[in-house]
């Protein structure tokens, strides 16, 4: 994840991209989603009531995003050394997830962390060298999904 | 927060006054009569805030290389989950007043440091300290200071969205003591050009950063790695507190196996992974596992599996109707353990606002589990440092 240096670029060309993908995005976005993070595609995995897109990042990251039938990214995970740009992943989202965690009214975090935010929940999971977590939206769940699948 | 708010304030009012800023200029390792010089005390207490659930606290010196201008800071995390000094300064709120020599990239620019946690990070500049606790000693440790002062903050570091922990308030600590098994707080990938480099070091000029190659040698890095003598891990030694105390006293050791009094004995040895892991089995289902003395309770699964529901008004905890009985199972290789354990109502032990210290503070983390501080409770944890030797074999492992 090397956001310091393609960000000042990829800002400009977020704004006149319609297909931004990210949580809540469709699926036509993933791709634009690798090429922002500077990840590479590696398959697409189709499992009962949705599909995952699997892309890692050239710092070793793993991106999971998770489409429903609908065609909509109801969640993201990721796995690796580094966090992943959640901006660029959380999408729409970031801002609502921001203002949440970066409450100053909120109990200090000191360990993986939970945030829930109406039909939005983040999970920061892992510790220095080695990060997971999931963000995923309740109100676009595919009937039946296994939250336990989204890692 | 809000149980702990009004206390929280007062004790940072009165802890600022008795013993906010160290005693400084002293060249001056302080061994406590009786103890040993590789025995550090420590104590898990509310921290220089006043705010901080179950963390544990230590003094580390500082000094400008090879001088006697030395600053001692109270108050500093100690933190098997992470690599490296980082020192909070009085820009931020924190105790660090002396001014240490800063780290030069290859352009010549100051170098600054992002360091990512799970749930925040620090952002300021590297420099070189001598670094004593108790009789250690390690020379010319690249350092973290963090200062919100210092240049802008890199988008990048922004992009996870994490709290920017530069305060004191938000921090918690003086700073923090990263002892755990790795030697640097990034490793090869800092070294690396281009994409494959993660952004974590970065050279600052006019106020503008760029991301920096960073040699391993000059990275943030573990100071038990440095020390003269006693260099290849640590023991944490802390009492059993089941119930919620005020707070609990024990000692951090360097060295295994090097001195009459951080002997093995009969602990278990288990290997670590690249990835800083173990594996923890509960229910019958394998999972990531960690030890981490950083992180403020035990963190595992989410209530689909262990059936015990977060807080209402606040997701990272649970908060059972009653205090649930639980164990699971740590393995590596051929070794393995059976750990008892207990998760109590979070909201009902933050209750009490005189009490910091929580044996069964416990909360969500879907798919792996973090064995937080209150597995520390009543236990020496043993965290061996990788390529350092031990009569165990080499690190990086973890014993108990």
């Amino acid at each position: 994840m090397t956001g310091s240096r393609w960000l000042p670029l990829g800002c400009l060309l977020l704004c006149s991209c319609a297909t931004f993908a990210s949580l809540g995005g469709d699926e036509s976005s993933v791709q634009s989603d690798a090429g922002r993070m500077q990840a590479r595609s590696l398959k697409t995995t189709r499992s009962g009531a949705f599909s995952f897109h699997e892309i890692q990042t050239t710092a070793g990251t793993a991106v999971r995003e998770y489409v429903s039938p609908a065609g909509i990214v109801f969640a993201v995970a990721w796995k690796g050394p580094w966090r992943p740009d959640l901006q660029q992943l959380l999408g729409a989202h970031f801002a609502e997830y921001q203002t949440a965690i970066q409450d100053p009214n909120r109990r200090p975090a000191h360990g993986p962390t939970t945030i829930q935010v109406q039909n939005l929940v983040v999970q920061l999971s892992g510790h220095m060298r080695d990060y997971s977590g999931r963000a995923y939206l309740t109100d676009q769940l595919p009937a039946a999904v296994d939250l336990e699948t989204i890692h | 927060m809000r149980s702990l708010a009004f206390p929280a304030l007062l004790a940072a009012g009165v802890i600022g006054i008795a013993c906010g800023g160290g005693s400084s200029h002293q060249n001056n390792a302080i061994t406590p009569p009786g103890s040993s010089a590789n025995v550090q005390a420590i104590v898990v207490n509310s921290g220089p805030a006043g705010n901080y659930a179950n963390g544990v606290f230590t003094s580390v010196t500082v000094c400008v290389p090879s001088s006697s201008t030395c600053q001692t800071i109270n108050g500093v995390l100690v933190d098997t989950g992470s690599f490296g000094l980082r020192l909070l300064s009085s820009a931020g709120g924190g105790a660090l007043t002396m001014s240490l020599p800063q780290q030069n990239g290859s352009n010549g620019n100051p170098v600054g440091e992002c360091a990512e946690f799970v749930s925040g990070f620090t952002w300021g500049p590297v420099v070189t300290a001598d670094v004593q606790i108790a009789g250690e000693k390690a020379s010319a440790v690249p350092v973290q200071v963090i200062d919100p002062s210092f240049s802008s903050v890199p988008q990048s570091c922004k992009s996870s969205g994490v709290p920017e922990q530069d305060t004191l308030q938000q921090l918690g600590a003086n700073g923090i003591l990263g002892v755990g098994p790795f030697l640097q707080d990034c490793g090869g990938a800092c070294t690396q050009s281009g994409s494959a480099n993660p952004g974590i070091y970065f050279e600052c000029a006019s106020g503008s950063c760029q991301v920096a190659q960073e040699a391993l040698a000059q990275q943030v890095s573990n100071p038990v790695g440095g020390f003269a003598t006693d260099n290849n891990g640590v023991i944490v030694e802390l009492p059993s507190s089941l119930g919620a105390a005020a707070s609990l006293s024990g000692s951090l050791v360097f060295g295994i196996g090097t001195e009459s009094n951080n002997g093995m004995g009969s602990v278990t040895v288990f290997p670590i992974n690249a990835n800083g892991d173990f594996t923890t089995s509960y229910s019958g289902q394998s999972y990531p596992g960690f030890i981490d003395s950083g992180s403020n309770a035990l963190f595992f699964l989410n209530t689909a599996q262990t059936s015990l529901p977060s807080c209402t008004n606040d997701d990272s905890f649970y908060c059972p109707s009653s205090t649930a009985n639980l164990s699971a199972r740590d393995s590596s290789g051929s070794a393995s353990a059976t750990v008892q354990f207990s998760v109590a109502n979070a909201n009902s032990l933050f209750g009490n606002s005189a009490d910091f210290v929580f044996g069964t503070l416990a909360g969500p983390n879907p798919g792996t589990f973090d064995w937080g501080l209150p597995f520390f409770f009543g236990r020496n944890v043993f965290t061996a440092i990788e390529s350092h030797s031990t009569p165990a074999g080499q690190g990086p492992f973890w014993a108990f």
